[in-house]
């Protein structure tokens, strides 16, 4: 047979002998993320099933990370609940509120490997594709099923091939390129889709730039964003896992129903104005605009490379005085490792506030929210309405260099222009 | 239970293109403890009288890829419970639409025209046979059927219903 990585996956994990895209399979899940939501919704439904296990407590990875450490009574009314849930179920993988957001911690902590099959409770659950496996997001009460048999129905994707090459220029980065992609296809041109990334140009990425790109594909409505396995993959798995894996590749024959082709050096800066991540422009249409606020993190853009160019670009200069810089890494790890570099103290001294790592000011729920009629350029992957903050608020989204770039100007700010 | 999911009927509301799930739920509304409570949010930045003209209609009728955004599913359970019986769009988010069959909320997609439907028409649905009667234009309008799997699922009232009835053997 000639099949995709998606359809290869997929199919490992059912019974099946063959499968087809559109075709709904049962599949076997490997491993199951929940945060908050386990709280919100997750609980109460389970309840319902009126069953006294979960179906494998090792195969849950369970993490508090969005309103963290709670900034409201109702949160931490939240949390408990969360808390109750994953002691009276007797969790394994029972991770705090120090660790970071679920994204990046879960692959920091070497569960995202290649040729599995992951679900969340979470839509950026896409992230780990860049690890060579399937992952995507689903709802409550598809937790719930998942809790009790350990199974779930999925439709086999159709497969859209993105064909990259080149290289990303200075002051260009991967999100530039995702956001491209986005503004290109629409945030209705990957329904259903799994968007598989070829080419040496894709190689040509680290693997803090491809989680960028796996975290943003579904914001073009896809189901998963599964990256070719290669070198620094295996190097950035060593260490991190024990577990045996294997690669998976397409086969030679493998059937696209789309073949897209990028070249990296004619990506240049790309912001996404209010209130899509569709919405895209250039950075020459968008430069001046005012901002009140930048903010760098999120599981789309909270990682080294991340902080280490917006340290770059900021080191021994000053944050404009009417704008603020928030910084949030997006895990404990990277915080260390922050520390360690220095990049901490030239944030700090540059006049930025930096944090704990939580979604904070991602979804507008501490850290960083914004009131009315604010400008906020930020480093996240969702610019809706009132998403951080006031409904009247504003959000552009782009890469940590033009945030970084823009935090110093207090104003849009193409980072090709500010000496780095 | 069975075969109570067929028919469906309503009152058409129109909603607009790329109708996200942090418009239908606000994020600062998201750690409410409450359901009842969350639901007078309800749309509440795109359309503040939403919630308010709610027996206006309980069809809802909406444009390109209904629920973008997140896997809150606190986005099909506010509608749930304002009485929403289904909602047709020209297209849905992936987990949005597993979200509304999950529920138990028949999602149908169609490239629908204004010449078909307006506000506030009342409709019949028939989900095995593929049809929509607009009882106000006095004109049928057919869609693609749901795949037999699914609409298994909604004459459940839900996965946890057809779950909970596998569980019991
Ligand atoms: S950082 Fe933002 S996008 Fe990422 S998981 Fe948290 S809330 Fe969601």
């Amino acid at each position: 047979m000639n099949y995709t990585i998606a359809e290869k996956i997929l199919k490992e994990h059912s019974e099946q002998e063959r499968i087809s895209p559109s075709e709904f399979v049962d599949c076997n899940i490997d491993l199951i993320m929940v945060h908050e939501q386990l709280g919100g919704r997750i609980h109460e439904e389970y309840e319902k099933l009126a069953i006294d296990h979960v179906w494998d407590p090792k195969k849950i990875f369970f993490i508090l990370d969005h309103w963290v450490p709670a900034p409201t009574i109702n949160a931490a009314q939240m949390h408990q609940d969360c808390r109750a849930f994953a002691k009276k179920y007797k969790f394994v993988h029972n991770i705090g509120i120090d660790k970071g957001i679920c994204h990046q911690v879960l692959p920091e902590m070497g569960f995202a490997r290649p040729g599995m099959l992951i679900v969340g409770s979470d839509s950026h659950t896409t992230t780990y594709g860049t690890f060579n496996c399937l992952s995507t997001g689903i709802g409550a009460t598809d937790v719930s099923v998942v809790f009790a048999t350990g199974k779930l129905w999925l439709k086999v994707p159709e497969s859209y091939k993105i064909s990259i090459s080149g290289e990303l220029n200075k002051g260009v980065m991967s999100k530039d390129f995702i956001l491209t992609l986005i503004g290109d296809l629409s945030t209705k041109g990957a329904i259903y889709k799994s968007l598989e990334f070829h080419g040496s140009g894709a190689e040509s990425l680290s693997i803090d730039g491809r989680m960028t790109i796996s975290n943003m594909v579904v914001e073009a409505g896809a189901k998963f964003g599964v990256f070719l396995p290669d070198k620094k993959m295996k190097e950035w798995l060593m260490g991190r896992t024990k577990e045996r894996y294997k690669f998976v590749i397409p086969d030679n024959n493998a059937f696209y129903e789309k073949t897209i082709e990028y070249d990296l050096s004619e990506i240049t800066p790309v912001v996404a104005k209010p209130s899509s991540p569709g919405n895209t422009a250039k950075i020459e249409e968008v430069e001046g605009i005012e901002i009140d606020q930048a903010f760098l993190g999120s599981c789309t853009n909270g990682r080294m490379e991340d902080l280490r160019i917006a340290a770059k670009i900021l080191d021994g200069k000053k944050v404009h005085p009417y704008t603020r810089l928030i910084i949030t890494p997006a895990s404990k790890e990277i915080y260390k490792e922050a520390l360690k570099e220095g990049l901490i103290e030239i944030f700090i001294k540059v006049g930025g506030v930096v944090t704990n790592p939580t979604c904070g000011a991602c979804i507008g729920g501490h850290l960083g929210v914004l009131g009315e009629e604010e400008v906020c350029i930020s480093s996240t992957n969702r610019n809706f309405k009132g998403r951080m903050g006031a409904a009247s608020s504003q959000v552009y989204l782009a890469s940590p260099a033009t945030v970084a770039a823009s935090a110093l100007k207090g104003k849009i700010t193409d980072p090709r222009e500010v000496r780095h | 239970m069975k075969g109570k999911m067929d028919k469906v009927e309503g009152r058409v509301y129109i909603l607009g293109d790329d109708i996200n799930t942090d418009d239908i739920v606000p994020s600062h509304v998201l750690t409410m403890r409450d359901p009842h409570e969350m639901v007078k949010y309800t749309l509440e930045f795109i359309d503040p009288t939403f919630v308010k003209n709610i027996d206006r209609g309980n069809i809802i009728l909406a444009g390109e890829n209904f629920g973008t955004g997140s896997s809150r599913e606190e986005a099909v359970n506010v509608f749930k419970i304002l009485g929403i019986k289904a909602i047709i769009a020209k297209s849905f988010a992936r987990i949005y639409f597993r979200n509304l069959i999950n529920l138990g909320i028949p999602g149908i997609t169609l490239d629908w025209n204004s010449h078909q439907f307006s506000k506030e028409d009342i409709l019949e649905i028939s989900l095995q046979e593929g049809i929509i009667l607009n009882k106000s234009k006095d004109i049928t309008v057919k869609f693609e059927k749901l795949p037999k799997f699914l609409r298994n699922i909604l004459e459940e009232g839900g996965i946890l219903n057809q779950l909970k009835k596998k569980l019991a053997g």
